[in-house]
């Protein structure tokens, strides 16, 4: 038996199979049906699994994935690129960023503007990475990395202090190359 | 005429018979269920277990490990004798099953005559139902004994499926015992030099296999766990040691099942064409065969989704046991007729 769907034009018509009622014919097509089921199942098989083994294997990301911050310095003079103007704290929707300001002295000089942030703080268990803060930020102080393994034991460990955040971050996630 | 079991062996042979054979049948049953992991991973194209030892070989002993220190959890309404002795039933029938199964032909160790087998009855079929009839105990007074409502219909579906089944899977076998003449295992076996009973018994094969798909409680008739339904169906309530009993007794009945399809319809131990394989490799050609019978068995679970309850029945009633009857007929007839 089959049914035709009609909206389609002749030669793009689709035929669908339908099992019909009645015992000997039903059982001789339910036979059939079974072994070409019998026949996907393994064909997947011989295809081999196609899931990756996480830990060891990675999905590498794009470039304009947003996981873990960074924050910057320059690469000559290595002063702060932060200035502590808390555009970053003022645009995040979450409010998980704490910065506290202050002046730069002559013995004393941290960043290259007037100020720089005495205590900057990401509170990474609130973090939504959405990126506002990249945005906000005059001075393209803080960036988004690609880091994205962030768990750990205890939730005041992922109040990422300025040092965290300015290090050298170890780079986990592999990146996917250019127009993959 | 009385059964005369395993007649000619000294007793302390018979003894060790049992040890070997249960070892080997312990051994089987983790074999079989990581296998059955990977394989069924594999057709849903991914690893299936595989961080616990060597390509997740040691992930049977892990889930044992973990079943056997669970807490001993029994319902405030269950049967208290009823629900432990229910899980041995399973395993107690389901081991008595595997002594059937014979591994080899008799042979001469150090002048000893030797059968590789648990016991060969003379009336070996008949051994085979009565023992996979007293499982179904084990399914029944488990649902009962456990004072649940998933439990007890888990273990209605499971009294009605077994019933159903049993009567097809029995018919399909008299078909065998008429072409041999004989009921014991080791005779069908003989009986087969010729040509394996797969050729001239082959509706029979296909209804054997299919009831015993019911049997084993295997997609697509798992109604009696369907976990979608029933939570868990008649083991709902079991955890632990006990649960894990049921579950060794399900993967032990596939095995046997395995072995009594290799030993009645592929000719046990003898290789096709004619070739005649030295005395101790016959063990390895049964587990050969009954490894293909495994892996159908995994290969079907991969497949085939769950039958409604009164299509199971239906098909059961309608098609199974008319074809089963008509084969019995047919092949009695042709017997008759050519004798």
């Amino acid at each position: 038996m089959q049914r035709f769907v009609p909206s389609l034009p002749e030669d793009q018509l689709e035929r669908v199979a339908v099992p019909a009622p009645g015992a000997a014919g039903g059982l001789y097509r339910g036979f059939g049906e079974t072994l070409r089921g019998l026949k996907t199942t393994f064909a997947r098989m011989v295809e081999g699994p196609t899931t990756l083994q996480y830990p060891e294997e990675k999905v590498p990301v794009y470039p304009r994935f947003r996981g873990r911050h960074k924050l910057h310095r320059f690469e000559d003079t290595k002063l702060e690129k932060c200035v502590g103007c808390s555009l970053c704290a003022a645009a995040c929707p979450a409010d998980c960023i704490r910065v506290v300001a202050t002046e730069n002295t002559p013995e004393n000089r941290v960043s290259a503007g007037e100020r720089y942030a005495a205590v900057y703080e990401i509170n990474m268990s609130r973090c939504i990475f959405c990126g506002y803060c990249e945005v906000a930020c005059p001075f393209d102080a803080i960036t988004m990395g690609h880091d994205f393994e962030l768990s750990d034991h205890n939730r005041s460990d992922l109040i990422f202090t300025k040092e965290m955040l300015l290090a050298e971050p170890l780079e986990r996630t592999p990146l996917r190359a250019e127009g993959e | 005429m009385l059964a005369n079991a395993a007649y000619f062996e000294p007793w302390y042979v018979q003894i060790i018979k049992g040890i070997v054979i249960f070892l080997v049948g312990l051994q089987l049953v983790p074999l079989v269920l990581v296998a059955e992991r990977k394989v069924l991973g594999r057709m849903q194209n991914r690893y299936g277990p595989n961080r616990v030892g060597p390509y997740g070989a040691l992930q049977p002993m892990a889930d044992i490990i973990k079943l056997l220190t669970k807490e001993q959890f029994r319902p405030r309404t269950s049967i208290g004798f009823l629900f432990t002795i229910a899980p041995i039933i399973s395993v107690l029938t389901a081991g008595a099953a595997f002594a059937l199964i014979p591994f080899g032909d008799t042979q001469d160790i150090f002048g000893t005559q030797v059968g590789f087998y648990g016991v060969d009855l003379s009336i070996g079929v008949l051994y085979l139902f009565a023992f996979s009839a007293i499982a179904f105990y084990g399914i029944v007074l488990g649902g009962w004994a456990s004072g649940s409502k998933y439990s007890f219909l888990g273990a209605m579906r499971g009294a009605a499926q077994l019933i159903s089944y049993e009567v097809s899977q029995g018919l399909s076998l008299v078909g065998v015992v008429i072409t041999a003449g004989t009921l014991s295992m080791t005779g069908i076996v003989h009986a087969q030099a010729g040509m394996w009973f797969i050729v001239p018994q082959l509706v029979g094969f296909l209804v054997f296999m299919i009831a015993s798909f019911a049997e084993t409680n295997r997609t697509p008739f798992d109604l009696v766990e369907a976990d979608g339904e029933l939570v868990g169906g008649y083991n709902t309530e079991y955890g632990g040691g006990r649960f894990a009993s049921y579950y060794f007794a399900e993967y032990l009945n596939v095995i046997v099942v395995s072995g009594i399809a290799t030993t009645i319809f592929l000719g046990g131990w003898m290789l096709p064409f004619g070739i005649d394989q030295p005395g101790w490799l016959d063990p390895f050609v049964v587990l050969g065969k009954m490894s293909v019978f495994v892996f159908f068995f995994i290969w079907v679970r991969a497949t085939l989704p769950r039958l409604r309850y009164d299509q199971l029945m239906s098909f059961g009633w309608k098609v199974l046991l008319p074809i089963a009857t008509l084969n019995v007929l047919i092949t009695a007839i042709i017997v008759v007729v050519t004798d």
